[in-house]
Formats: C-alpha cells, sequence, structure tokens
C-alpha cells in the first residue's frame, strides 16, 4: 500500500492543474459567450 | 459582390429577417478613443443569429481598409468594431452593416460601459475549486464507507489529506456566504446564509477535532459537496440577472437619442442627448423625438405629446410654443431652443414619483428570504436543544434511577453540528433560484423580459390589472374608421400619398395602392391640395379643406376632403386597439383578474377603447399624480395590482403597482421602473407572464415544503446521533436532485388555453 503515497499526491496534483487551467480560461473570457463559441466553429478559415 | 445582392440578404441561415431600413441619427456620437489611439465602435445587431452571420459581419468590416478588429457576441449580440483612428467614419459601418441586411443600433458609450462580469467569474472559480475537492475527497470517502478492512491508521490518514483538500478549499468558496452572512448579522436580520456559514465552520472544526481523536465520522465530503450545490444555486441566479440587466440595459441603450444640433454657422453636428447644453440650437426632423424641454424657434409642424399625457390629438407647433422633452415631431422640421439640460428636463421631474412609488416596493420580502426568517431559528434551537440533551440528559435520567452510559461533551457537540449539517439549507438554497432561471428563460424565448427574480413572484400575486390606453391597449397608431367609397377614398388617397402626416399614412393604409397626385402641394400644418380626377380637391384641417363644414367635436382625430363642387367629407380616426385586446381582457376577467383603465386620454376616445376592449372600469383624462393615487387607493383597499403602460406620465404609476410591465415601444423612463418589458404587437405575452409566474410560484412553495419535509425526517435522525457522513452526503446530493428536477417541469409546462 506504499504505493499510495506516490498516487495521493499524483492525483491531486492532476486535478489542480485541471483547476488552473479552468481559472484560466475563465480568465480569458472564454465563457463570455457560449453560443458565439459553439457556432464559430463552423465557420472555414480562408 | 455577391454580399450585396438582394437575395443574399441578413441571416444565411433564414434565423431572422433582413432589415435594410436606416435606423437612428449618426452614430459618429458613440464612438470612444481606446488608449491605444484606436476607435471603437459598440454595436447593436439583434439579426445576427448563426455561424454565416458571425462570418458576414466580421468579414465585410475586417474588409475594410483601417478596420483593426470586429468581433461579434453571439449570446449578447453586441458588435464591437476598431479601426485606426480617422481611417474610418461610423455611419460607413452601419450603411455597410445594412446594406448587408442587418439593422444595427449604436450604443449610448455610457450604457454600453463594457463591464466583464467579474461577479460570475469569481463564482465558476469558486464551484470549479469546490468541486475540484469534493469529486478528490469523494475519493477517499468512498473506501471509508465501503472498505472491508480499513485499519483505523489508514482512515486517519484518509482523512487527514481530506481535511487538506476540504479546509483551504470551502474557507476560499464559502467566501460570498460568509460575507453576506456577515453583512446581515451586522444590520441585526438573518438570512439563508449565517446557518449555511455556521455549518461550513463548525463542520470543519468539528471535522478536523474528530481526526485528531482518531474518530469514524468527518464531514468532509458533505461540507464541500453541500458548497457545491449551494454555489450552483447562486450562479444560476446570478446569470438570471445578469442576463435579465443586460437586456434591459441594451434595450435602453437602443433607444439613446441623439439630436441634431445646429452650429451658428449652420453646419450640423449629432450630439448625444447628454451633451445638449442650455441655449443649444437644434433640428427637429419629423419623426425625431425632442430630448430636451426647449422653444421651438423656426418652422410649423405638429407634436404627438401622447407619451407625456396620452392625448393621441397631434398638437400645433410654431415659433414661441414650448415643447417638452419626449414630445415627437410629426410634420416639418423644427428648429428648437434648448431651456434645459437632458437632466432638468421635466422627464427628469418624474423621477421623484418613480422614487416615491420604489419605496413602497421595498418592503417586498422575497419568497426565499421569509422561509429563512421561520427556518434559521428553528434550526438553531434544535441544535441547541440537540447540544443539551445529550449533555445533560443522561445526568437528568440518572438522577431518576435510569441506568444510562457516560456521553461525553464532544457527543453532545458531534450531534448538535450533525443536526446543523443535515439542515443546511441545500436545497432551499437551489428551491427558488432554480425555479425562477427556468421560468424567466420560458418567457425569454417569448418575448417577455423578467428582469429580476422577485418581479416574478410579485407578479405570481396580482389579482387587479391596470391598463394605460394609447400605445399600452391600443398600438398609438390611428386607423380610419369611416366607411367611404372606393372611389372617394383612393381620391383622398391620391392627396395623401404626397404628406408624411401619421392621418396621412393611415388613410393610405386603408385605400390600398394607387398613385400619387402629380401636382400635389402639402401646406404645413394645414393639409394638401391638388388636382384629383381633372378636379381641384383639398385635403386636411377642417380650416384648411372645408371652412364652412360644421365641428363634429366627438374628440376624433379628423382629416377633411373637398373635392370642388362637392359636399366635405370628413374622415375620421381612431387610435387602433392592439388586435388581441379585446381576446386578452376577456381571458384576463375569465381567470378572475379585475381590469381597469386609467387614460390621459379625453373621455370619448378612452370609452370607445373601453368599450371595444371589454373593460367595464374606466377613467378618462387622469393626470400622473391622479394615476399614482388611484393605485394606492386600490392597495390600501387590499388589491396587489400590475399596471401596464408605456408613457412617461405611466412612470410613477407603474413604479408604484405591486408589478408593473411596459411594452418595447415604452419611453425609457417607464421601461426603466417596469418590473417585465414585452416584445411586439401582441399583448398576449402579458397572459402567458402571469400564468408561468404562477406556476413558478407553485413550483418554488412545492420546492420549499419538499425541504421542509425532507428536514422533518432528517433532522431527528441526527438529532438521535444516528447520522454517518453516507447518509448526509446521500441525503444533500438527493433532495437538491430532486428539487432541480421539480423546477424542470416548468419548461414543458402548457397552460390550459393553449393545446
Amino acid at each position: 500500500m506504499d504505493i499510495i503515497a506516490f498516487l495521493i499526491p499524483a492525483a491531486i496534483g492532476m486535478g489542480l492543474i485541471g483547476v488552473a487551467a479552468f481559472f484560466w480560461s475563465v480568465r480569458s473570457g472564454q465563457y463570455d459567450d457560449l453560443k458565439g463559441a459553439a457556432h464559430r466553429i463552423l465557420i472555414d478559415d480562408e | 459582390m455577391a454580399l450585396t445582392l438582394a437575395s443574399d440578404q441578413g441571416c444565411p441561415s433564414g434565423l431572422a429577417p433582413p432589415d435594410t431600413e436606416f435606423a437612428g441619427g449618426d452614430p459618429a456620437a458613440f464612438v470612444r478613443l481606446t488608449t491605444g489611439g484606436e476607435e471603437t465602435l459598440e454595436l447593436m445587431a439583434p439579426g445576427a443569429k448563426c455561424a454565416g452571420c458571425i462570418r458576414k459581419i466580421e468579414g465585410a468590416l475586417k474588409a475594410v481598409p483601417g478596420v483593426t478588429e470586429a468581433r461579434l457576441n453571439l449570446s449578447t449580440q453586441r458588435l464591437r468594431v476598431t479601426w485606426k483612428a480617422h481611417s474610418v467614419r461610423a455611419a460607413e459601418v452601419v450603411r455597410l452593416l445594412n446594406g448587408l441586411g442587418y439593422r444595427v443600433q449604436a450604443f449610448d458609450p455610457e450604457a454600453a460601459e463594457r463591464e466583464v462580469d467579474e461577479t460570475g467569474r469569481k463564482l465558476l472559480r469558486y464551484i470549479a475549486v469546490v468541486g475540484f475537492a469534493a469529486m478528490n475527497i469523494m475519493m477517499f470517502s468512498w473506501p471509508i464507507w465501503f472498505g472491508q478492512d480499513m485499519g483505523d491508521g489508514t482512515r486517519t490518514a484518509f482523512h487527514w489529506v481530506s481535511a487538506l483538500i476540504a479546509i483551504p478549499a470551502s474557507l476560499y468558496a464559502a467566501q460570498p456566504f460568509f460575507a453576506s452572512a456577515y453583512a446581515a448579522l451586522k444590520a441585526r436580520r438573518a438570512n439563508m446564509d449565517v446557518p449555511i456559514s455556521l455549518a461550513v465552520v463548525l463542520t470543519l472544526s468539528m471535522s478536523v477535532a474528530e481526526t485528531l481523536q482518531q474518530g469514524e465520522h468527518a464531514y468532509f465530503d458533505g461540507i464541500t459537496m453541500l458548497l457545491l450545490f449551494l454555489l450552483t444555486g447562486r450562479y444560476l441566479d446570478h446569470q438570471l440577472r445578469q442576463r435579465a440587466r443586460t437586456a434591459a440595459r441594451d434595450l435602453l441603450a437602443m433607444q439613446a437619442v441623439t439630436a441634431t444640433r445646429l452650429a451658428p454657422d449652420g453646419s450640423l453636428s449629432a450630439v448625444s442627448a447628454r451633451d445638449i447644453a442650455v441655449g443649444d440650437r437644434l433640428l427637429l426632423a419629423a419623426g425625431d423625438r425632442a430630448p430636451v424641454d426647449g422653444v421651438v424657434e423656426e418652422g410649423q409642424s405638429e407634436t404627438d405629446c401622447s407619451m407625456l399625457t396620452g392625448e393621441t390629438l397631434p398638437v400645433r407647433a410654431q415659433a414661441g410654443t414650448e415643447i417638452r422633452a419626449g414630445v415627437i415631431n410629426l410634420t416639418q422640421k423644427l428648429v428648437v431652443r434648448a431651456t434645459a439640460r437632458a437632466a432638468d428636463s421635466s422627464v427628469a421631474q418624474l423621477a421623484r414619483l418613480i422614487e416615491a412609488g420604489e419605496q413602497n416596493r421595498a418592503r417586498f420580502v422575497r419568497l426565499a428570504d421569509r422561509a429563512a426568517a421561520l427556518y434559521v431559528p428553528v434550526v438553531h434551537s434544535l441544535a441547541a436543544l440537540t447540544f443539551f440533551a445529550w449533555l445533560f440528559g443522561p445526568i437528568v435520567l440518572r438522577a431518576f434511577g435510569v441506568e444510562v452510559g457516560e456521553v461525553g461533551f464532544r457527543q453532545a457537540l458531534m450531534n448538535a453540528v450533525a443536526v446543523l449539517i443535515i439542515t443546511c439549507p441545500c436545497a432551499l438554497g437551489l428551491a427558488v433560484p432554480a425555479v425562477q432561471v427556468v421560468a424567466t428563460g420560458r418567457l425569454f424565448k417569448r418575448g417577455v423580459l423578467v428582469k429580476s427574480g422577485d418581479a416574478l413572484e410579485r407578479l405570481a400575486e396580482v389579482d387587479t390589472i391596470v391598463f394605460d390606453k394609447t400605445g399600452t391597449l391600443t398600438l398609438g397608431k390611428p386607423r380610419l374608421i369611416t366607411a367611404a367609397a372606393q372611389a372617394e377614398l383612393q381620391a383622398a388617397a391620391s392627396l395623401a400619398r404626397a404628406s408624411r402626416h401619421p392621418l396621412s399614412r393611415a388613410l393610405v393604409e386603408a385605400a390600398g395602392p394607387g398613385v400619387v397626385t402629380a401636382d400635389a402641394r402639402e401646406v404645413p400644418g394645414e393639409g394638401v391640395e391638388g388636382t384629383t380626377n381633372g378636379r381641384r380637391a383639398r385635403l386636411g384641417r377642417r380650416a384648411f379643406a372645408a371652412p364652412d363644414a360644421p365641428d363634429a367635436n366627438d374628440g376624433l382625430l379628423e382629416l377633411w376632403f373637398t373635392v370642388e363642387g362637392a359636399a366635405p367629407m370628413r374622415l375620421a380616426f381612431d387610435d387602433a386597439l392592439r388586435a388581441d385586446a379585446a381576446d386578452v381582457v376577456r381571458r384576463l376577467l375569465n381567470l378572475g383578474y379585475g381590469v381597469e383603465l386609467l387614460s390621459g386620454d379625453r373621455a370619448a376616445s378612452v370609452v370607445r377603447a373601453a368599450a371595444g376592449a371589454g373593460i367595464a372600469h374606466w377613467r378618462a383624462g387622469v393626470s400622473p399624480a391622479e394615476k399614482t393615487a388611484r393605485l394606492n387607493q386600490l392597495r390600501e383597499a387590499g388589491h396587489r395590482t400590475l399596471m401596464v403602460g408605456d408613457g412617461l406620465n405611466d412612470a410613477g404609476a407603474l413604479a408604484s403597482a405591486h408589478a408593473s410591465a411596459s411594452p418595447g415601444t415604452a419611453i425609457e423612463a417607464s421601461q426603466a421602473a417596469a418590473d417585465i418589458v414585452f416584445q411586439g404587437a401582441a399583448l398576449a405575452p402579458l397572459v402567458e407572464a402571469l400564468a408561468v409566474a404562477k406556476q413558478a410560484r407553485q413550483r418554488a412553495l412545492e420546492n420549499l415544503r419538499f425541504s421542509a419535509l425532507y428536514n422533518i425526517i432528517a433532522a431527528p435522525t441526527a438529532a438521535a446521533g444516528l447520522l454517518t457522513p453516507l447518509i448526509a452526503a446521500l441525503a444533500m446530493s438527493g433532495s437538491s436532485l430532486i428539487v432541480t428536477l421539480n423546477a424542470l417541469r416548468l419548461q414543458g409546462w402548457r397552460p390550459r388555453w393553449t393545446s
């Protein structure tokens, strides 16, 4: 069971990375126009 | 370029009709200089609905030399265009978009203040942190609950790891509850956040104490989950308010008044209403609304004062006539000298009436707060009772000779805190916002904007509906009511087609398509003269077209039509009722509402409107102050009123009614004072709003009752010391789920009269 001494911090670490990524996405305004984002994916870049 | 073809106009998906009508004045007044030496214009593009619209609009704008950025936000339908200073003119941008089939409106720079929704973002961050914590702690709780042969040491280690995650996360994410509870306690009140904060602090400390003593029951999982649910409710509530606030502001911003200022050298410039100084000379074209109080200097025209007084008859204006802000110039252009700034104009005087009315409304207590007022003392005394019962109970029992085991301070405290945890208003916090979000979302799709959750609650309590006439029950637009032979009608219309007067337009509308008299000449403020079927004819005021005809004196709007050698003909007009007005009134009466009509217009036309709509109780010639007084009188008689009005003269009444509604065409002050704003030509959305509000109240009450029932079962379990962290977690998530699902039922609900 010694392995959990490594697994627990690893799991929490990964979770924290997720939280940090979410914070970044909120700050960069990705939640400001959810409808537009859904439609923009349909636009081809020329 | 393909984009400008008529067949390719507007939304490519056909989700909104193209609208190429040039709207509003010169948007130059709305351009702002950014710090980077660029100019920015914020526009509202209500026709933009899909990806094709984004590409069309952004693509066309970016192709304009000098434009550096064009970004359309599809959720708010706002378009922001930035260009290098002096490289593009704002009017070109608007004309380009109009050419593409999108009607755009410049924003008042003040109203468009681009505020990032900081509170919403903060709540999202809280939810993320506490959600992360709840999920990770659940990883440790699961083996603790179901592990077959876990040793005390492992369990305590798991508890410590949970504590390490839960304590910082909870203290971070519970900030909005702490802040609100502190504010409430400082004001010597108790709200729902007081028991929440107390539960958070007590649960955390008790769980840490438990872990220190290698105990079995730690509630780190429960408390993070609780916060996750509560924050979700808080976020829903916030989204609702935010959306309503933005939509309300957009409506007002779209009405932003620009004026045309006449410089001494004769040049014209566009100014926003706020920037008009006393003494400025303003050009008021036909169809323009006066932005400030003023005096006519040049020109002769007729004006529509219905927004101010409810009076539908046009009023003549010539040099020396005083014009009040809100009056619409009808026929000929006028030069007006401003006598007051926008903030001091007669509009602003009505603000006092509105303020007084709003004080009445401030006494309204929201449903959730009423529940909290009942709930907080009960739960807290129950927790205290549990504590003392467990602490002193055994001592008392032993005094009576009953053999009971030793119960320590720790056990007593544990059980008391368990009561606080299990009764923590998790479902209660979601009960009302979840319902209101679903209800307002549903109404929003029908074109009804509900400004706040408590507006919905007040709407549900209404028993009497008071209508204003002009612009509310009616469309505020004249319609021909004289039955005339088609030949005569066409002859009159051929003259009328040469004029922009509203009565002429109404006549043309009634006559249908036809020819324009070639030699028609309009005499300002009098009428039109010309040759029809080879004979001279006049159409206009009685004094102009038929000076010998008797005055009918029935209060109707009228045009006289005289052909050389024939008797003069009178064409009477009336302000047309909204098409579904009678139907709506009948439905309201059937539903048991009292319906009244209060109008500032003269009795003759009010009687006609009341008869047409089927309203038995009406009052005519009512001043704004009398309207407010009548509403106060109704309140004192025990009625809860819904005031529906659009004019400036209604603003005070709107504010003093229990709930209030305005059509989307209403003047700013009325929309600001109203709880709900409905769009479109129909009154029916109003009936739906009332029905949905009632249904929403029903659902909210069901949810509250369910929460109470849940507490009645759960609290004794906790007080008896039978609560385990597993039960707490299950009960909390289960009750929140039920409450949310119950709220969602409103989405598919159909009122009885539709099928």
